[in-house]
């Protein structure tokens, strides 16, 4: 079997007394998609949170492509190859759609300290943004104002920046959440090709888009993953159903 | 867009119509008037790159000023009186070449603003503020107490610094000295503004958190904005000290970086010319009433109040219509 891109061993997070994340042990494959599901507050957006360096975990550890990457801050784990979506957009709201892909090129591309060159007359981040735009379906929306956009349509940007990256791995944080049937069946398409750029890490509610996408799932529940399996097995299980999908569906 | 280009163009060309219209009617006074405008809109156009770009509420930024100021003072007073600025370990003759003085003052006020940015960007919001304004007056006090340099009288400067090829006594050409200098940073900002570093920065201020994601670090860019801020506020200060021919601790009072703050919010944050529009309107104002009322500063805070109320995007977003800044 080959490495996982991207693992955690035993992750532990706690706010007080609450155990927001409980001995989690989650890995990613090449090739595949891995979701993550769970109730609100499950501990889902925090696990994610360590496994991008925003948080510190009290215990445990994060490898990325089998390097220790536990102490590394978000920086160094983006430019070692984590795209990651937010579950809340996390956007320029101010600037243009294009814009904010562009802030991904210059990252991708690691060149912020040019000062007196026009970002839009440099080719290569023109075409690399242009290019997630289109990929997401985006172009028609490039001048527009981020902060105009719909909130499904953010949630497309956002996807958008993080294929600017290139990344190893896709860690998205609920990327359905308020896309509408229609937005969700279009990004289902588009994730389940984008699985063999990269894999991706997915938590997301939505059941449907789930069960069409993922590859293994794992459920966690009160920061415990109770269950990782198939689809197929993760719907016979009956403590998945009854800890959550039995209440869920 | 197109609208705030020629609002730009507009209020540089006013700026230089009217000491040249002043030149003609022989009215030296409104030559120097204007040319306090040109000052005060580079020392904004300083801090706009901090505040407007890069989001960096710097209370502080008379330290620049003030710093850029005592170059121009000690250097010249240094020549002045025919003694070294130091000896040991080794000898700084002072100078009266504005070239030399100005690039002192860019690269002082620089280092300065590298080393409170360290300490100050650790923090954010109301704690910034209060960083950066102590640092502003420790440098005030300190020039209180720098009794070799005039303490609390200041140092005067008997005749105005040398530019090769100028006569720099005569008003208007120091005018065009300051006004050129303005036009050239001016220019500058707007690079910089659609650079990939100025992207970055833009970005830096409304989500750090996606900047990181993308593997740039937001300190560093607020950092770097911060030293370029601190440089061209410096380089302001050493012209307003050979404009007066005067320098004093009161360049370094937290009024003064109340002062340029103002005229940042009052032409518009993060306009190109906001700064200029500013620096213009306080000039005016402090000309038209504070022959008046010594506290024509009540008039400044209400039109204060009324652009922080009503009109978000500055002076120049109320006339250019649009309320955020775009590219
Ligand atoms: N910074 C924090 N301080 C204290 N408690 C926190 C913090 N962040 C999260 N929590 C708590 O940890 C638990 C897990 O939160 P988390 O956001 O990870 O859940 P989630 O599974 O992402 O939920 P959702 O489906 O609503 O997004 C919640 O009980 C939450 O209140
Ligand atoms: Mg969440």
């Amino acid at each position: 079997m080959t490495d996982p891109i991207l693992a955690t061993h035993n992750l532990q997070k706690s706010f007080g007394a609450l155990k927001a994340t409980d001995n989690v042990s989650i890995d990613l494959y090449p090739g595949e998609i891995h979701a993550i599901i769970g109730p609100n507050g499950a501990g889902k957006s925090t696990l994610i949170a360590q496994i991008c360096g925003e948080l510190k975990p009290n215990a445990g550890r994060i490898e990325l492509l089998g390097q220790d990457v536990t102490h590394t801050n978000t920086l160094t784990r983006a430019k070692a190859g984590i795209g990651r979506t937010f579950q809340i957009s996390a956007l320029a709201m101010e600037d243009t759609v294009l814009q904010n892909v562009l802030l991904g090129a210059v990252g991708a591309v690691g060149s912020p300290w040019r000062f007196l060159f026009p970002v839009l007359a440099d080719k290569l981040l023109y075409s690399k943004a242009n290019d997630a735009l289109k990929r997401v379906g985006l172009q028609g929306d490039a001048a527009r104002r981020t902060s105009d956009l719909s909130h499904g349509q953010r949630r497309q940007l956002e996807v958008a920046v993080a294929l600017t990256l290139e990344p190893k791995a896709f860690v998205m944080d609920e990327p359905m959440a308020g896309l509408g049937a229609e937005g969700s069946k279009t990004l289902t398409g588009f994730l389940n090709g984008l699985r063999d750029e990269a894999p991706i890490l997915l938590v997301e509610h939505d059941m449907d888009a789930v069960f069409a996408l993922a590859d293994r799932i794992s459920v966690l529940v009160y920061g415990q993953i109770i269950e990782t399996g198939t689809v197929d097995q993760i719907r016979s299980s009956k403590a998945v159903r009854e800890a959550y999908l039995g209440s869920d569906t | 867009m197109i609208r705030e280009r020629y609002l730009n163009g507009l209020v540089l060309v006013l700026l230089l119509a009217v000491p040249l219209w002043a030149l003609i009617n022989d009215q030296p006074f409104t030559i120097t008037l204007a040319t306090r405008a040109a000052i005060f809109a580079l020392a904004a156009v300083g801090l706009n790159i901090a505040l407007g770009l890069g989001g960096l509420v710097s209370l502080g930024h008379a330290a620049f000023f003030g710093i850029g100021g005592y170059a121009m003072g000690i250097l010249a007073y240094h020549a002045q009186t025919y003694t070294p600025v130091m000896e040991l370990p080794f000898v700084i003759e002072g100078t009266k070449s504005m070239p030399i003085i100005w690039l002192v003052a860019m690269v002082t006020s620089g280092t300065a603003a590298l080393l409170i940015g360290l300490l100050s960007l650790r923090t954010t919001g109301v704690y910034f503020i209060m960083i950066t304004l102590a640092f502003g007056q420790m440098f005030y006090f300190f020039s209180i107490s720098w009794i070799a340099y005039g303490g609390e009288d200041g140092l005067s400067i008997y005749i105005r610094n040398d530019f090769p090829g100028l006569n720099t006594l005569v008003p208007i050409n120091f005018f065009a000295i300051c006004f050129t200098l303005l036009c050239l940073v001016l220019f500058i900002n707007g690079l910089v503004a659609r650079s990939p570093f100025g992207l970055a920065l833009n970005a830096a201020r409304q989500a750090p958190q996606r900047v990181q994601t993308v593997g740039l670090d937001p300190q560093r860019l607020k950092l770097v904005a911060f030293v370029l801020s601190g440089v061209i506020t410096g380089l302001a200060g050493a012209l307003f000290a050979d404009l007066n021919r005067f320098v004093s601790p009161t360049m370094f009072s937290w009024q003064t970086s109340g002062e340029i703050m103002i005229f940042v919010i009052l032409g518009g944050t993060a306009r190109l010319c906001g700064p200029v529009v500013g620096a213009v309107v306080f000039v005016m104002l402090e000309h038209a009433l504070g022959g008046l009322s010594e506290y024509w500063h009540i008039y400044l805070g209400a039109l204060l109040l009324l652009v922080v109320l009503f009109a978000r995007g500055g002076l120049v977003g109320l006339i250019s219509g649009r309320a955020v800044a775009h590219d």
